[in-house]
């Protein structure tokens, strides 16, 4: 038996016991504070401030004084000058930041150091470059800013949705209060302490801790535009409240993405992109391939090495470099995960799961795999945000089609064919903003990614990335 | 094993093999890549490396001298480490490794079939074959006929791949595929079957003649196909990567990706080998260096 040692990671980031807000370039207290745990462990990592109605106030006060005095002023060359030394200094600290992601958000720390901190630091690179070439952009001959914008972000990719929303703001001219998920603030926080070290201008970028009521209040508060990642209900709530005001507004919300493996399929990569696409973040990713549409005539064989592969991942303390699967974040999702599972048995659904032991503390799910299932059950149609596969079969192309459109949202989708032209044909049909050939779950800063129905509206990354941020 | 298949059926079957995506293929091998092998796991893994090497001198400059020493080599690498699984060296050089290793558990593997290019008739093919295993040779590691490949004659790879096989007796065959220059995978894969169909107890991947050898994608693929082959037959076929694996932290990515391909079965040199020379000195440094706890350097170890 080939056994691999223990291979934790070394580097341990400096962690303080108490983080305040960051408003106008300083860490200021906050009259209460909550706790952020480690979801493997369960033990306390730091406490933190959590942002008032009036702290929020004060935030929008700041960023607005650096948009009007500063930022908005300021060419698009410093502007680029900044974000470039962001970005530099995120790679210089990437182990940090990748091992502070971890421990924080449970996720492995395999992911962090080789997907959320690099493309993070990609992101802030990319946008850089922008922010002398607006007028380049096809969006006028002199794109103007919006002015303040408030950013609420979910906890699933902690660093990397903060780059996502603070690069391309901060490149058109913006400035930001952003509010990180309450469950994962730290990288946000580390990140503040980056932009002191860069010196940027106090109050471009504000750091609010907080919950529910900290967003709602950030929502309400006196920006020119709301940011928004997370789920379709506070979506929802968010539209309302910005409805017939001035304020723009972008979604980037649920999904239930369909990853369609057609009979002409190469299975061996099918099967890995099966893997990447739910397992990958313990399936906490909103464009998560969580519903697999197999053809009927290939389906024994798909399922057969699909449970093969599964077997090998390996659950466990996040730390260890060869983890594939870490902690679910916090017990309310695990909760949440496994009430849907049980409604997955409850409607007929045959569950399968590898055998694997999971550490006592902190929130674990096994990888979950559900066959059998049908288009009118819960684990089809909801959102589970965990490592949890429903499986579906077609026989034809057009059922494949009808199948995966057959859904309130409308984020993302996956191909799987040898053929070219059949790659063609799905992607004009499927109602998805984002599809995948022949590969799941790839991401980058020059691409843009946002969904259509109730998955969200607005664009992030790429040129198209760019409107959410102008006044066009 | 003799292949109950026609060259015909085994050409058509080989022909109806599904694709290989290229860019998925190389991010699993990426992925694998990424594995921490630290510490037991290391020495572990390390010891099962060296076991693992066919260890090779396949030179026009190779003397009767040159063989000795590194059959002597391959007996006894350093203080307590393992043989290596075998020596491979030209038809020539048989008999002077077979008397060197006499009594020893390490085999002799020829190169043979007009190795490395192949191009010459099949009689002289298979009478290099044939000198070979009477001169004591263990194992064949036979070249495909790339050009009758590439022609897309594939029923003429599959019968001289079937004549080798008659002509190596008891001599467990190793079928080169020279993967640099079937060049795509997909067509790495259809050799690979052909191989297996063929009779072949190991498929390799190069001679470590041409540019590009073995690479760990181009391995994982032929791992796949082992891995289905016996699926489907019952019959298991090793596999041997040859040519450009250099340094310890290489071969441990090969065996993890054994691991998590073949699992158990294939992690014995029965099933697994390198083809290698200079990679059982970066071995043995990385074992002594896990033993004393500091580095070592080429002059701790042999030359050969």
């Amino acid at each position: 038996m080939f056994e691999y040692a223990p291979a934790p990671e070394s580097v341990r980031p400096q962690i303080k016991e108490h983080y305040g807000l960051f408003i106008g370039g300083e860490f200021v207290d906050a009259e209460h504070v909550f706790k952020s745990i480690n979801p493997s462990t369960e033990e306390v990592l730091f406490t933190v401030a959590e942002a008032s109605e009036a702290d929020v106030a004060r935030a929008v006060a700041a960023a607005r004084k650096a948009q009007e005095t500063v930022w908005g002023p300021m060419s698009g060359t410093e502007r680029g000058k900044y974000l470039f030394r962001i970005a530099r200094l995120l790679q210089e600290k990437a182990r940090e930041f990748a091992v502070a992601e971890s421990m924080d958000n449970g996720k492995p720390i395999k992911e962090t150091r080789d997907f959320d901190v690099p493309t993070a630091a990609q992101h802030f690179f990319y946008h850089a470059g922008w922010a002398d070439k607006l007028a380049y952009a096809g969006l006028g001959a002199d794109p103007k800013p919006l002015g303040v914008v408030g950013q609420v972000i979910p906890w699933n990719f902690p660093l990397l949705m903060l780059a996502w929303k603070i690069a391309p703001a901060l490149a058109c001219g913006n400035t930001v209060v952003l509010k990180p998920a309450e469950t994962t603030p730290l990288t946000a926080l580390m990140f503040a302490e980056l932009c002191q070290e860069a010196d940027l201008p106090p109050g471009v970028v504000n750091i609010l801790t907080g919950a529910g009521t900290t967003g709602s209040a950030l929502v309400d508060s006196a920006v020119d535009k709301v940011a928004f990642t997370g789920s379709t209900a506070v979506g929802r709530a968010i539209a309302k409240a910005v409805a017939g005001s001035k304020k723009k507004v972008t979604l980037e919300l649920g999904g239930k993405a369909a990853n369609i493996v057609f009979d002409d399929a190469p299975i061996d990569q099918a099967v890995e992109g099966i893997v990447n696409g739910i397992f990958f973040n313990q399936g906490h990713v909103c464009c998560a391939g969580s519903r697999l549409l197999v053809q009927e005539s290939v389906a024994e064989e798909v399922l057969a090495r699909l449970k093969e592969r599964v077997s090998l991942l390996r659950v466990g303390d996040p730390l260890d470099k060869n983890t594939d699967v870490g902690a679910i974040n916090s017990a309310e999702q695990l909760e949440r995960i496994t009430a849907l599972t049980e409604a997955g048995r409850g409607e007929g659904a045959e569950v399968w799961q590898p055998a694997c032991d999971l550490p006592e503390n902190g929130f674990w799910f096994r990888p979950t795999v559900f066959t059998g299932v049908q288009q009118s059950m819960r684990i089809a149609q909801e959102e589970i945000f965990g490592p949890v596969l429903s499986v579906l079969t077609f026989r034809t192309p057009d059922e494949a089609i009808a199948k995966a459109n057959n859904t309130p949202y409308g984020l993302s989708a996956g191909v799987w064919t040898e053929k070219g032209s059949k790659i063609l044909w799905a992607a004009e049909r499927l109602r998805a903003g984002v599809v995948w050939a022949n590969t799941f779950n790839q991401f980058d800063a020059a691409s843009p990614f946002g969904g259509l129905k109730e998955s969200g509206y607005g664009r992030e990354g790429g040129r198209q990335g760019l409107e959410a941020y102008l006044d066009v | 094993m003799g292949s109950i298949l026609s060259g015909a059926e085994a050409a058509s079957l080989v022909r109806a093999l599904p694709g290989v995506d290229a860019v998925g293929l190389e991010a699993r091998a990426a992925g694998l890549s990424t594995r921490s092998v630290k510490t037991t796991s290391k020495a572990w893994a390390i010891d099962l490396a060296i076991s693992m090497i066919d260890l090779t001198t396949l030179e026009g400059a190779d003397t009767p001298g040159k063989v000795r020493s590194l059959a002597a080599k391959a007996l006894r690498p350093d203080g307590d480490a393992p043989s290596t699984a075998a020596v491979c060296v030209y038809p020539s050089m048989v008999a002077v490794a077979k008397e060197a290793l006499a009594g020893s558990g390490v085999l002799v593997a020829s190169v043979a079939t007009g190795f490395p290019a192949g191009q010459v008739p099949l009689d002289v093919r298979l009478a290099d074959t044939e000198s070979a295993v009477r001169a004591g040779a263990d194992e064949i590691d036979m070249v495909i006929n790339r050009g009758a490949f590439l022609a897309g004659d594939l029923e003429r790879v599959f019968h001289e791949i079937k004549a080798v096989k008659a002509a190596a007796g008891d001599a467990r065959l190793k079928v080169i595929l020279e993967t640099g220059e079937l060049a795509t995978y997909d067509d790495v894969r259809r050799a690979s079957w052909l191989a297996m169909y063929a009779g072949a107890d190991f498929i390799k991947t190069s001679t470590g003649k041409v540019g590009v050898n073995a690479t760990l994608p181009v391995t994982l693929l032929m791992m796949q196909a082992v891995r289905d082959y016996r699926a489907l037959t019952g019959v298991q076929v090793g596999v041997k990567p040859a040519g450009g694996i250099r340094n310890t932290k290489d071969a441990i990515k090969y065996l993890v990706t054994v691991n998590e391909t073949l699992g158990d079965d294939w992690l014995r040199n029965e099933w697994f080998r390198f083809g290698a020379s200079s990679l059982l000195n970066d071995l043995l440094m990385q074992r002594q260096k896990l033993k004393t706890g500091h580095y070592s350097g080429p002059d701790y170890v042999t030359v050969d």
